[in-house]
């Protein structure tokens, strides 16, 4: 598991989805009924509950009182967001979320990458190891850094703030970002590299102009996902922060004294930045959750 | 940056003083990482175990141990965690592999019904929770249709602290559907590296589908399902956020736990004797997986 992955390999491997798949679709035209069916009921079950919080969070509030709930919109209303939206705090950790997503993006960009290319480019002694170290991170629950960088950061007085619950996003981040920018600059040829320098570019020439460019739409999609992993994260912004919230922390931390309408609502407004990110870097699911995470 | 860039692809002179930069520059590279990861990932850790020994003196001690085991709620935490990641984990490896198996079956619109599928993988647990209360709650959508159906004048309190085992439901439910995508983008990277001979060569020999699936890919998807299960697993034990959206402390876990003694009852050190706790059940499971599931260096290799 451990492995490197050779390079070349992985740009076929991690790429070929759409394109396997309709391969496969083209070997087999026979009727296969009950496959469709099957994708059909999963469908239904992974994203009918999206449809049904999206139109709670579009009910005005009469109608998410009213008993029994239609399940077509009877009615669009802004009110129930509008409410979710106005109620104290809510935009203040909006703004937080955004900047602890911010942060943790340019922090684990700027430590990850360095680390990322050199696995990428260096066969070095140790690397091996360090790869290995970096999966092992796996396999330690992110629970646990909470509670005791929750007491160190009170001492250095970086409690509830947001810088600290980005430093802990940044340490959960990290290891993906060093594994995927390492695949990102595995799948840019070297040559291209060479050829730059050979052509009298210098070296941080070929890195700023050839190399960089060709990894921009990787380490955009890796960014996305570092984006992602920081706005859903829960735990630790709950347990770092008490007037500084994040968005999910926040409306955790009002779950048990507010209405439904605020939690629909809310449950909505945190899902929504995570759908349209998903949908940029559908493409490189793979890369991100798939190849990375073995 | 600039020299390093030059003497790994070989094309500036290296004379010797630049060789030894050569030798040390991953090491520059990689220095960062490395620092940031014992400060705010090994360092923490290495805290947590310390924290769960000491009393709020600071001197070493028991007593957080102690009050962990003796409060009410551990047992039950415990219990509840450890049923729930006995319930979500196999749910979801056995609808994932359905799913990436479908996926790979060769149907039309596979591609759009794998980004449709893959939509939960950037729902966080919390947001998970509230979309299932939305279904579960008393007035909410599913007895919204249990009424219109006329199966029920009222409906059903899914989620009351007097029916413990709907609660429960509740929550593997929300979990199963949250976390499924993870699984299944896992296993469908791992089945897409397994080499189109294999299939056909079983087609050669005659062997069903069935039997395709259970001797030729299950076999060869072993890595794959290794990695699935420690990272699932690791996450159950977790379980925090989705289960108090749906369940309120009804229904304690050990990250619920880990959460109410920090948060509520303001002390870290019986906090960080759950953490530990946790991080135990962890690493037994990671130990049990990796020896039941060993693979050989052959299987290793086509990953």
């Amino acid at each position: 598991m451990s492995a490197v992955v050779a390079p070349g390999t992985l740009p076929d491997a991690s790429e070929p989805t759409p394109g396997r798949l309709v391969e496969a679709a083209r070997r087999s035209p026979r009727m296969r009924w009950p496959l469709y069916l099957l994708a059909g009921v999963l469908t239904f079950f992974l994203l009918f509950p999206i449809y049904l919080i999206t139109i709670a969070a579009f009910s005005p509030r009469a109608a998410l009182f009213a008993f029994p709930k239609s399940l077509v919109p009877t009615e669009v209303s802004t009110e129930t967001l509008l409410f979710f939206l106005n109620s104290r705090g809510v935009l203040g950790s909006a703004w937080n979320s955004v900047l602890v997503g911010l942060i943790t993006l340019a922090l684990s960009l700027a430590i990850g990458t360095p680390a990322g290319y050199a696995l990428a480019r260096y066969a070095f002694r140790g690397r091996d190891a360090f790869r290995m170290l970096i999966l092992t991170t796996r396999a330690f629950p992110i629970v646990i850094l909470a509670v005791p960088l929750a007491v160190s950061f009170i001492q250095w007085g970086l409690y509830d703030t947001v810088f600290a619950v980005a430093l802990v996003h940044t340490a959960l981040a990290l290891p993906t970002t060093v594994l995927i920018t390492s695949s990102i600059f595995i799948a840019v040829p070297r040559d291209v590299e060479e050829a730059a320098l050979t052509l009298g570019c210098t070296p941080l020439g070929a890195f700023t102009r050839v190399a960089l460019p060709l990894a921009l739409p990787g380490l955009a999609a890796s960014s996305i996902f570092t984006f992602v992993l920081s706005w859903n994260e829960v735990f630790a912004a709950s347990i770092l922060t008490v007037v500084n919230r994040t968005l999910p922390a926040q409306v955790f931390s009002s779950l048990s004294d507010s209405p439904l309408p605020y939690r629909f609502a809310g449950g909505f407004a945190l899902i929504v930045p995570s759908l349209v990110f998903i949908f940029f870097i559908r493409r490189y699911l793979f890369n991100m959750w798939g190849r990375v995470s073995r | 940056m600039q020299g390093q860039v030059a003497e790994s692809v070989g094309v500036a002179p290296a004379p010797v003083a630049r060789g030894r930069r050569r030798e040390l520059a991953p090491y520059w590279l990689l220095a960062p990482t490395v620092l940031f990861m014992a400060a705010f990932f090994v360092w923490p850790m290495l805290q947590a175990l310390v924290l769960a020994f000491q009393d709020a003196s600071g001197s070493l001690s028991l007593e957080p141990i102690r009050r962990m085991a003796i409060d009410p709620k551990f047992l039950e935490a415990m219990r509840n965690t450890v049923v729930l990641t006995l319930l979500v984990v196999p749910a979801q490896v056995v609808l994932a592999l359905v799913m990436s198996l479908v996926l790979m079956s060769g149907l039309r619109g596979a591609g759009i019904f794998l980004y449709a599928w893959a939509i939960p993988l950037g729902i966080s647990d919390l947001a998970a929770g509230l979309v299932w209360l939305s279904i579960f709650t008393d007035r909410g959508y599913l007895n919204s249709v249990i009424v219109g159906l006329g199966l029920s004048e009222t409906g059903f309190s899914f989620l009351s602290y007097e029916h413990p085992v709907s609660i429960f439901l509740a929550v593997a439910v929300a979990e199963t559907w949250r976390a499924t995508a993870l699984v299944m983008v896992i296993l469908l990277a791992g089945l897409q590296v397994i080499p189109k001979e294999y299939a056909e060569a079983a087609d050669v020999f005659g062997a069903t589908p069935w039997q395709r699936i259970r001797h030729v890919t299950l076999p060869l998807l072993r890595p794959s399902l290794q990695v699935a299960l420690i990272i699932r697993t690791i996450l159950a034990f977790q379980a925090f956020a989705v289960v108090i959206a749906l369940a309120a402390y009804n229904l304690p876990v050990l990250a619920g736990e880990t959460y109410r003694w920090y948060g509520d009852l303001r002390n870290p050190n019986v906090a960080a004797a759950y953490a530990m706790l946790i991080m135990l059940f962890s690493l037994v499971n990671t130990g049990i997986y990796l020896r039941a599931l060993r693979t050989r260096d052959e299987q290793v290799g086509i990953t």
